[in-house]
């Protein structure tokens, strides 16, 4: 589904990304670990469009992305959430998730008729948000949200694109553990249904074991292993750069 | 069609039909010197409306507007002083209408891939490039005297027709801004223009096309203020270049703070009562500019978000103040 060749990006000095190759497959979700300042955000943001790479090239369902801009890969089927919630501030929850279906249905080229006349956008915005258990929130603004439920409501804009690839930057980050599961519970159940695929920057090592088919740990812009999430957890050198023992 | 009706019995609605009638016996009940007042306020409340659309719901303030106001006004000029036989309604609001917008097209390409302080100043820098050529081809603009503008087809009094034909004429073009503005803001592009406000990025990451949707909305803005400009010639019955000055592109922009920039009503009310603050101004002192500039520094540290925001302030604490009285009692 996502092929990586090469890719390289480097910000002076410092090889953010340095020469990767990557490959998600379709219907899998992988999870990206690596310590802080590894290049798992600025991979993303090479995936997404945020950041165009040095050299290198990216694939999306067999089709070349790597210089086209972040609205052609929503469309494509990419979607994505950030590592500190990325959010409308002025509009409400529901309106949140409403902008993003908008969107994606292309309706935001329509400028006479109001946005509560799409009644079926609005019931979809409720059932996303029920989803996530956000609905009792709907009228609120983000600003009023605990830092977790911004998380949430971040990953559901993100969810509420029905992408083919989501990338995730640390979904539960700032998630009361409480919720952390059911909120990875309902995507990958989602995930599983709609027959998505997902690439997750995570620290949180039991979302890595309880969530991921697959497991690749970055170091210093490079991919330093790949595979199960048991084996590669219990492997010497990845623990010795993820947890220095 | 169940959003037709919702929204013709909405509350909102009905204070606008009610509004629009009050002012529709206008010419009966005001004194002329405040009627006239009035009308020029009208003109500038669907200028402020089209500058709100950028300002409130884009995230994008320009100091350009004039120029688009100027655009308007100078096409029914130029069509009466160079084709009078054409000399109508019919032929010059459309013809008013396609040069503001082929003037914010040329503007909007330029400006619109910057933000903020570069977005701003680039307004201001060509607002000049339009506000020169009228001062200097006085051959063909008047230079600072302007050109005179007649009243369209008719043999009346200036005051009567303004206070007959042309003050329905004004109102219908004033009710039907009101209600164009107020689908384009309700509506998915108006969502869209918010989010895009709210944060670019995200917007962009959500496939919203932020370059094109920011390009539609200064479009849309330059042209309701095109049309504010030529509605305004006829009242003055006159245009001269100061309104492609940048200092009046700060006038619409005043106008739109005194009302409550974060509002739908707030041009509209500011519009009207900067008329008012502006003409007795004038007539009070010859530092009139002064007393303006004074306005604006006390409505910014007061009335942050302007009248209507602070109408607003003042009545949920009215509310609050209830509530905890009857929670008291």
């Amino acid at each position: 589904m996502l092929v990586a060749k090469d890719l390289k990006k480097y910000f002076g000095n410092v090889r953010a990304v340095d020469h990767v190759n990557f490959e998600i497959k379709e219907n899998e979700i992988v999870a990206l670990v690596g310590s802080n300042g590894a290049g798992k955000t600025t991979f993303i943001n090479l995936i997404s469009g945020y950041l165009k790479p040095d050299s290198g090239k990216i694939y999306f369902m067999g089709k070349e992305i790597t210089y086209l801009s972040p609205v052609a890969r929503t469309k494509l089927g990419i979607g994505r959430s950030f590592q500190t919630p990325s959010l409308f501030e002025n509009n409400t929850v529901l309106d949140n998730v409403r902008i993003a279906l908008l969107s994606i249905r292309r309706k935001t080229g329509e400028p006479l008729k109001p946005v509560d006349a799409y009644e079926e956008i609005t019931k979809e915005a409720q059932e996303i948000l029920s989803l996530f258990g956000l609905l009792d929130k709907a009228d609120l603004y983000p600003t009023q949200l605990p830092e977790g439920d911004r998380k949430i409501l971040d990953v559901a804009i993100a969810f509420s694109l029905q992408p083919k690839l989501l990338l995730l930057d640390e979904p539960t980050a700032g998630v009361a553990t409480k919720d952390k599961f059911k909120v990875m519970d309902t995507l990958t159940s989602v995930l599983r249904e709609k027959k998505s695929s997902a690439l997750i920057v995570e620290h949180d090592m039991d979302v890595v074991e309880n969530y991921s088919d697959r497991v690749a740990v970055m170091h210093s812009g490079r991919i330093i292993a790949e595979g199960k999430p048991q084996e590669i957890l219990e492997d010497k050198n990845v623990k010795s750069v993820l947890f220095g023992r | 069609m169940s959003w037709v009706y919702r929204k013709i019995s909405s509350a909102t609605f009905i204070g606008y039909a009610i509004f629009m009638a009050i002012l529709l016996f206008m010419p009966y009940i005001l004194p002329r010197q405040h009627f006239i007042l009035l009308s020029y306020g009208i003109a500038y409340a669907i200028a402020a409306l089209g500058f709100n659309l950028l300002a409130t719901y884009t995230g994008l303030i320009s100091f350009g507007h004039g120029a688009f106001f100027a655009a308007g006004a100078y096409a029914v000029a130029m069509i009466a002083r160079y084709a009078p036989q054409y000399y109508s309604f019919k032929v010059v609001f459309p013809a008013a209408i396609l040069s503001a917008l082929l003037l914010s097209a040329f503007f909007g390409a330029i400006c619109i891939r910057h933000t903020r302080l570069f977005f701003a100043i680039l307004t201001l820098a060509l607002t000049m490039l339009v506000y020169v050529p009228l001062v200097k081809f006085y051959y063909i603009t008047g230079g600072s005297d302007g050109l005179r503008v007649p009243l369209p087809g008719a043999n009346m009094n200036r005051l009567e027709f303004l206070a007959d034909v042309y003050w329905y004429f004004l109102l219908a073009s004033f009710a039907a801004a009101l209600a164009i503005m107020r689908l384009i803001v309700t509506s998915p592009f108006g969502k869209a223009l918010q989010a895009i406000r709210d944060n670019e990025v995200r917007a962009e990451l959500v496939g919203i096309p932020v370059k094109r949707y920011k390009f539609y909305a200064f479009v849309i803005s330059g042209t309701f203020t095109g049309y504010a400009g030529a509605l305004w010639s006829i009242i003055n019955g006159q245009v001269t270049p100061e309104i492609a000055d940048w200092l009046f592109s700060g006038e619409i922009v005043y106008m739109t703070l005194l009302g409550g920039l974060g509002s739908f009503s707030g041009p509209v009310i500011g519009a009207v009562l900067f008329t008012y603050i502006k003409l007795y101004a004038m007539g009070y002192t010859e530092y009139w500019m002064l007393l303006m500039g004074a306005t604006i520094v006390v409505l910014t540290l007061l009335l942050p978000s302007g009248i209507v925001g602070g109408v607003k302030s003042l009545e949920r604490l009215i509310f609050k103040r209830r509530g905890v009285q009857s929670a008291g009692g």
